[in-house]
Order: structure tokens, then sequence, then C-alpha cells
């Protein structure tokens, strides 16, 4: 693949505009192959599970069961789905965890969040891998899905049923449908996130960015990547690893 | 006595109660009947029974169900819980009263209450899964039935049994395919003592206050009728000896209702829930609205260009 057709193909839509003058733009892997396949069975589990989860939250969303062949196999697969979505995040969580760590630049970049959301964000502390936000949403999603499985197998009668009490099902039931609330609604943020700043998709779907991305959201991330000798993680338009 | 139901004719007959007397429907709403069929009661004077288990063979026989060769652990109770097969269960506790210290034989018979306000009902998430017919019986509709055990967590008094079979639930229909036909309950039917008795609500209680009146002149002053209101009371009542305590029988709740655990995660949680995700995405909404995306500029890339090829130096990576 050429440089070329790579900085057509990760800038298109995303950084340029019509009329702005042509920037050759540096390429950036933000994700691996084998992270992004990970990311999207995981996501792929979320939906189904948000849907079967739905169908039994609330009679008006019954109807959804059909999509997974009646309510009986709603209430069979449901569960499933979860184990599969608990396996994919703790393949993203081992992936990630260490660059999600807590550092002190987020104590500072939470306290100016509204600049954050009023788009400037050149005003923010650089950023490294990922931002306050993101981590929040990371180590959020962590917890939720443990208190989800948890929780999910207390009221998993077919195999769990004789294990705990019927007020500890009663407790759990609530907890569950509780945290699923919250679940979607950090889902919400997520993807309402990848979408409003332009470019996140394709550091997802393709794996790579472009360097202005990098430089805008990043900007501490793309100057470890640039410094870092051994890297070829970031490429100029002449084709040849940074240095 | 209690004059016995006559014995059925052999002539069919319609049904005398079907899906339009339906008062609730679970996951659903139904329009409730004009007129509210009479109220139907099964009354269980546990001060009669002999713990012979002719109601629970009965049970069996009538909803044609096997139970599993059980074993024993030194106690009279056959099976040692109630299962999705055995939807009655003779409950036996040996109990020294404190006042008389007399050793009392307490045989209460388990199964479902039929409660005016189901807790059952109200926690099942699916459509028809659960009725309640206005004669009081509250009743499993097998095909409808999903086999979550949510009804196992919105009942007061753990009767339902999801079955490892076809992972439905079940319970005590207080026999509605007899009742229908004019018959009383295969337990009450097969009862040798009269413990068992069943009729409208009204008959029932008039008749619970003649044996509480017996009791009281025997020297249980505290019998009473087991009609609890913290449910609207139920359409399976009791007659206890000692009605005070009703938890001495094999843990017969105090002053059963639905958990308020259940009512949140049926009330408010599910309001809560939608109001919360719509508030999300409405917020999401807004905020593109008014701050438009983030775009990366020419500038941006310009710089990072630069970044790439002069790497800042003395810095440690």
């Amino acid at each position: 693949m050429s440089v070329t057709n790579e900085r057509r193909e990760v800038v298109k839509g995303d950084a340029l505009e019509k009329g702005d003058p042509v920037v050759e733009p540096v390429v950036v892997v933000r994700y691996s192959t084998a992270a992004r396949i990970n990311h999207w069975l995981t996501a792929g589990g979320f939906v189904l599970l948000a849907l079967s989860g739905f169908a039994l939250f609330h009679p008006s969303l019954y109807w959804l069961t059909g999509l997974f062949g009646g309510g009986q196999w709603t209430r069979t697969i449901h569960p499933w789905f979860g184990v599969f979505l608990f396996l994919g995040f703790t393949g993203l969580f081992l992936r990630f965890w260490r660059v999600n760590l807590w550092s002190p630049a987020d104590g500072s970049w939470l306290k100016n969040i509204h600049t954050f959301l009023a788009g400037d964000e050149d005003k923010m502390p650089e950023v490294g891998r990922f931002n306050f936000a993101q981590k929040a949403v990371f180590w959020w999603m962590g917890i939720l899905i443990l208190i989800m499985i948890g929780t999910g197998v207390v009221i998993w009668e077919q195999y769990f049923g004789a294990y705990t009490t019927v007020e500890q099902k009663r407790v759990a039931v609530l907890v569950h449908s509780l945290g699923a609330i919250v679940m979607v609604c950090i889902l919400i943020v997520h993807i309402y996130g990848a979408v409003w700043a332009r470019g996140t998709m394709t550091a997802m779907v393709k794996g790579k960015v472009s360097g202005g991305w990098a430089f805008k959201h990043h900007r501490m991330w793309l100057r470890q990547l640039a410094r870092s000798e051994k890297t070829n993680h970031v490429r100029t338009p002449t084709g040849t690893p940074a240095e | 006595m209690f004059p016995p139901l006559p014995n059925p004719t052999t002539a069919p007959t319609p049904p005398r109660f079907g899906d339009q007397d339906l008062i609730r429907r679970s996951a659903s709403t139904v329009t409730p009947p004009a007129k509210r069929q009479t109220e139907v009661a099964k009354l269980i004077d546990v001060s009669k029974c002999i713990g012979c288990k002719a109601c629970q063979s009965a049970c069996l026989q009538w909803n044609d169900m096997v139970e599993e060769v059980g074993v024993n652990v030194g106690v009279y109770d056959n099976p040692h819980d109630l299962t999705p097969a055995s939807f009655t269960l003779m409950r036996f506790t040996e109990w020294e009263n404190p006042e008389t210290k007399n050793l009392e034989w307490l045989i209460r018979k388990d199964g479902c209450m039929h409660c005016e306000d189901p807790g059952c009902l109200k926690a099942c998430p699916a459509p028809g899964a659960i009725v309640q017919y206005s004669n009081g019986i509250v009743d499993f509709v097998h095909d409808n039935c999903i086999g979550c055990g949510y009804c196992v967590k919105g009942c007061p008094f753990d009767i339902p049994r999801i079955s490892k079979v076809d992972n439905k639930a079940y319970k005590c229909t207080l026999c509605s395919d007899r009742v229908a036909v004019g018959q009383g309950p295969a337990c009450a039917k097969a009862c040798p003592t009269q413990a068992i008795v069943f009729g409208t609500k009204d008959d029932m209680k008039q008749w619970a206050d003649g044996r509480i009146k017996d009791l009281k002149s025997r020297g249980f002053k505290n019998a009473g009728l087991y009609d609890p209101p913290g449910v609207g009371g139920t359409h399976v009542m009791y007659v206890l000896h000692h009605a005070d305590k009703p938890e001495i029988y094999a843990g017969l709740p105090n002053n059963p209702r639905i958990s308020p655990l259940v009512e949140i995660w049926k009330g408010v949680a599910k309001y809560a829930g939608f109001a919360a995700i719509g508030a999300m995405a409405a917020v999401t909404v807004v905020h593109g609205i008014f701050s438009g995306a983030s775009r990366v500029s020419p500038h941006d890339e310009e710089k990072a260009k630069e970044m790439a090829e002069k790497p800042p130096a003395g810095e440690n990576a």
C-alpha cells in the first residue's frame, strides 16, 4: 500500500475540508489488528447483550425477543452473551489497563473539562495515549462488567438458581437492571465521543490516525512516539519511520 | 361438617371462567370484565390436619406429575421442598409451646396462596405468562413462560419452582381446570378430615369463624384466620391455632408483602432507567448541535509532521 493511498484513506472526510491546503499528513498507528478485532467482538457482544436485556427490562420492549427466537431463547442466550462480553472485555483490559492508569495530568484535565467540551482542546493540558474521559469509560465499564457478571450469575436461574437465597436474587436483579442502565449511558458517551472527535473512527476501524489527529487530541503520546527510536508507528509522507 | 361439593355431571359443560374474566395479565394490560366473578378461596384448617399427605398425592395425580423417589433425612417432609412437580407440600414442625410446655405438632400444607396482589405476576416480564382471574385464581400459562425465574423473586411466599426439564415455572393452579367446571381442588376432594375446604371466599371466612370459635373454646386463645392484608388478602387461607405467630408454622411470613426491592425494580427503576438513557442521548445531541464536531485542522497536520520529522531532543521517552 502506498503512502499516498494511506493518506487519502486516513484523512478523507476527517481532517480535510474542501479548500484546505493539502498537507501530506503523518500516519500514526493507534491500534493493532488484534486489538481492533478484540474491540469489535466486545462491541458486538455488548449490542446483543443490550438488545436481549432490554427485551426483558420492560414489557414495551418484549418484542425484541423476536430477534433471538422468542422469549425462551432470549432468556437462554442473554447470559451467554454476558460471558462473551466479559471475556472480550477481559482481553481489552489486559491490553490497555497500563495506559489507562491515572496520571496527575488527568486531574488538571478534569478541572478544565468545560474547555474540552467547548472544543478548545488546544488550551487543555497535553494528553498521553488516553485522556481522562477515555480512562473513565475504561474503568467504569470494567467495574460495571464485574458487577453485571456477578449479579448476572446470581440470577442465572438455569445453572445457579440453587446457590442463593430469594432475597439475594432480589438484590442482584435490581442491581443488574440499574447497572445495565449505567452501562448503556456510558456506551452512549463512548460512541458520541468517537463520532464527535472526527477522525477517531478510523483509529478503531483501520487502526491508524492522521498525525494531526494525534497532535490535537494526544500530543504527549505523539511526542513520545516521535521520540522513540525503536518505533515505526509514525510514518512521515516520505515513507520512512520517524527517527 | 362442611357440605362437600357435589359430584360433577358427566355431561360436558362450558368452562365457568376464561380469558374474558382476566383482571390482571403479566407484562400487559387487560380490560377488566364489567362484573367480577364471586371470589373463591381454599381454607386450610391446620388444626384439623393429620399429616396424611393425601392432598399431595391427589395433587400429583390430578396434575399428572411424578415426583422423584427421595431420600429420608429424618424428617417427615417428603419431598424436602416444593418442586416443579409437587405444587403442594406438608411441612411438619415440632414446636414446644412455652406456656403449656406441650409439644405441638404443627402441620402446614404449603403452596401458592393466590394473592389478591400477586408478586409473581408483578415481576413477570413475559406477556400473559401469569394471569389472574376475577374469581381470584392466579395461574401460570406455560406457553408464554420463558423460565427466567422472576416470579420466584416476586413471590413473598417462595412458591414458584422452575423445571429443569422444560425451563418453565410451576405452582399450584388452585385446580383452575376443575374449578372451571364446578369442582373443587383435588387436594380438598382428597382430604379425609376436611382440613381443606373450598368455596366462595365469604363462605370460607364464615366457616373459619366457626372453627376459630371452637378452637378458642378449647383453650387456643390466639386462634385466628391467616388472610394477610399486605398482599391484599389471599385466596388460600389458613386457620391457625397460634395466629399471633404464623412464623412457627415452618416459616409462614408474619406480614407478607411484595418485597420493596421488587417494587423498586418493577416500578421506579424502569422509568428512571429510560429517563437516564434518554437524558444521556439528549445531552449528546445538544452538545453536538451547539459545540459542533471537533475537527483536525491542516495546522495540526503540519505541526504533527514537524514533530515527526524533528522529534524534540533531550527529553526521555
